[in-house]
């Protein structure tokens, strides 16, 4: 078996927010993710999912276990790890192809280079008409996917998204995830997303993550052994469903057994 | 049964009826708010000096005091004579013409521009140093925090005595009055630059330098330009108070000799002139921030 693409070891993390008790944010965390594989994070709000993301990127420093991508132990930020943000964050003062390409500008790439670049990304992505536009003459729809122009013109091995869909509408929602798919297949890096959708954990995944509510621990890893496209329709797709609407309920429970305990 | 108009039947979606044709406006919407804009301006004015015309011509103004437009407008050549180089206050000068006029509103309005550029460069340089370096922080920001509320013109004793009498204290006063808001907003600003925004340029590798000057420079532009704009007119009005006491010329140096020949024409000329200046300079900053931050609509202002 290959070296796997991201490698969590008991990773803990304990945030110490000034002035208050610190907080035991994620605890003893251990999974695997395989060179292009797409994992999906499920867990009730305040698991430490984003927490996790922030680690993996090199954003945030582990309290305790190791992270390592590809053999190597993640120690600071890195562009062959993108990280894909719920608002697309695209800086409102660059176009979109100078977005895309800033972290090419940032790397001292030539100009004519990184103009080559950055249209070939945003054609991938089905923007090649909106090259000089402003940011906030695009859609919502279409602002995420220059966010994942910007992060796929780096080439990464590891593309992580944090909740990248929560703010778009149902039908948008359901066109980014087939864009996503399409992406994921024809860039062969591996995809760490987050969601508070059952319904996007399945119709998305290699393999799903539930946490348990704070601290978040693994609570369990289901694969999804459906053939894509999938239906909803599907019989093994309902069973799925009540599957993950169990598991986060137990949580969902638990967490307010606990809040009202305090 | 008749289908009604605008109900869509499963299966005859996008069946359309040819859409009516819009007529093309005669004027383009911009140029049409333009006009208007200037139209209304013009209502404006014309309401506010026939007011003034009104009471003068029933007798209700004295004309020596408070001379209605048509007077100090009238006699141009004779207030212009006022506006010698070589004048000083009590004396009035032969040469007459349009320059010493030009001459004076440009050295005022070079006052201002210059003590605006320094203010603002050295405003974010300042500010954005003690946002970086923990010492200078410690070190500068409480006497800053002092020194700030402090009305520029208390400033201007200071300025005379440490710079004399010249362009040096006048430009120094409308430094004074931009500087302190610039470091104190720079700071804030900065502190309020969305987080994700430092992510991104983090992630793609950006080292200190180039995350200041590619992200957090252009996040706060727009705010730091508002500031700006906003100590605009305070800008001219210490300009005017430095140019009346510590400098001998332009347009402040001119109401100051007005006012002690109780030239009541020349008063309100120079008021004039001072008030155009003001509006021009407003507009043209305007230009400026209209082509330097290119991606906030026009109408959308800077106030974000
Ligand atoms: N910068 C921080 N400083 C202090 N505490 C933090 C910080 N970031 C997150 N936390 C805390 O860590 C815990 C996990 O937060 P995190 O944002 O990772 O959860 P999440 O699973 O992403 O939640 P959600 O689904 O609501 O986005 C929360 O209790 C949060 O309050
Ligand atoms: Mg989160």
């Amino acid at each position: 078996m290959s070296r796997p693409a991201v490698s969590i070891q008991s990773v803990s993390k304990r945030w110490t927010p000034e002035g208050r008790a610190p907080v035991l944010a994620l605890d003893n965390l251990s999974f695997d993710v395989a060179p292009g594989e797409f994992i999906v994070l499920l867990g009730p709000s305040g698991c430490g999912k984003s927490t996790l993301l922030y680690m993996i990127a090199g954003l945030e420093e582990v309290s305790g276990g190791t992270i390592a991508c590809d053999g190597e132990p993640v120690t600071e930020p890195s562009a062959e790890r993108g990280l894909i943000f719920q608002e697309a964050s695209l800086f409102p003062w660059l176009t979109i192809a100078d977005n895309v390409a800033f972290g090419l500008a940032v790397q001292h790439v030539q100009p004519v280079k990184r103009r080559e670049i950055a249209v070939e990304t945003l054609k991938r992505v089905g923007l090649g008409d909106m090259l000089d536009k402003k940011p906030d003459e695009l859609s919502g729809g279409m602002r995420q996917r220059a966010a994942c122009a910007r992060a796929l013109a780096m080439r990464p091995k590891v593309l992580m998204m944090d909740e990248p869909f929560a703010a778009l509408d149902v039908q948008t929602r359901a066109r980014m995830q087939d864009f996503l798919l399409q992406i994921w297949r024809d860039s062969g890096a591996s995809i760490l997303l987050v969601t508070h959708s059952i319904d996007e954990a399945i119709s998305l995944a290699d393999r799903v993550v539930v946490f348990t509510s704070r601290p978040g621990r693994v609570k369990t890893i289901v694969p999804i052994d459906l053939p894509r496209p999938r239906e909803s329709r599907d019989p093994r797709y309902h069973a799925y469903r009540d599957l993950f609407t169990e598991l986060l309920a137990d949580e969902v429970d638990r967490a307010f057994a606990e809040q009202e305990a305090v | 049964m008749t289908a009604d108009a605008g109900q869509t039947r499963l299966g005859e979606a996008g069946a359309g009826r040819p859409a009516p044709k819009i007529k093309p406006p005669l004027l383009s919407p911009a140029l049409r708010r333009r006009l208007s804009a200037i139209g209304w301006g013009l209502i404006s004015l014309s309401l506010f000096a026939g007011l003034w015309e009104a009471l003068w011509f029933f007798g209700m103004l004295n004309p020596l005091l408070l001379p209605p437009p048509h007077l100090f407008l009238s006699d141009i050549p004779g207030t212009l004579k006022f506006f010698d180089r070589s004048n000083r206050i009590g004396s009035v000068a032969s040469g007459v013409g349009v320059w010493p006029l030009l001459f004076t509103m440009g050295s005022t309005t070079l006052r201002v521009l210059v003590g605006l550029t320094l203010g603002f460069t050295c405003g974010v340089a300042v500010g954005a140093a003690i946002h970086y370096v923990k010492l200078l922080r410690n070190l500068l920001l409480p006497t800053i925090l002092l020194l700030a509320p402090i009305s520029p013109v208390a400033w201007l004793p200071v300025a005379i005595f440490v710079f004399g009498i010249g362009d040096v204290p006048a430009i120094f006063l409308v430094f004074i009055t931009v500087f302190f808001a610039i470091v104190l907003s720079t700071g804030a600003q900065i502190e309020s630059v969305p987080k994700n925004y430092i992510h991104v340029a983090r992630i793609m590798g950006a080292s200190q330098r180039q995350t200041f000057w590619k992200v957090i420079l252009p996040a706060i532009l727009p705010s730091l330009f508002m500031t700006l704009r906003l100590n605009l007119f305070a800008a001219w009005m210490v300009v005017l108070i430095a140019e009346t006491v510590g400098v001998g010329t332009g347009l402040g140096q001119i109401t100051s000799m007005a006012r002690s020949t109780f030239n009541a024409k020349l008063v309100f000329f120079t008021m004039a002139i001072i008030g155009l200046l003001g509006f021009l300079s407003d507009f043209a900053l305007r230009q400026v921030q209209n082509k330097m931050l290119w991606w906030i609509a026009p109408n959308q202002g800077a106030a974000r």
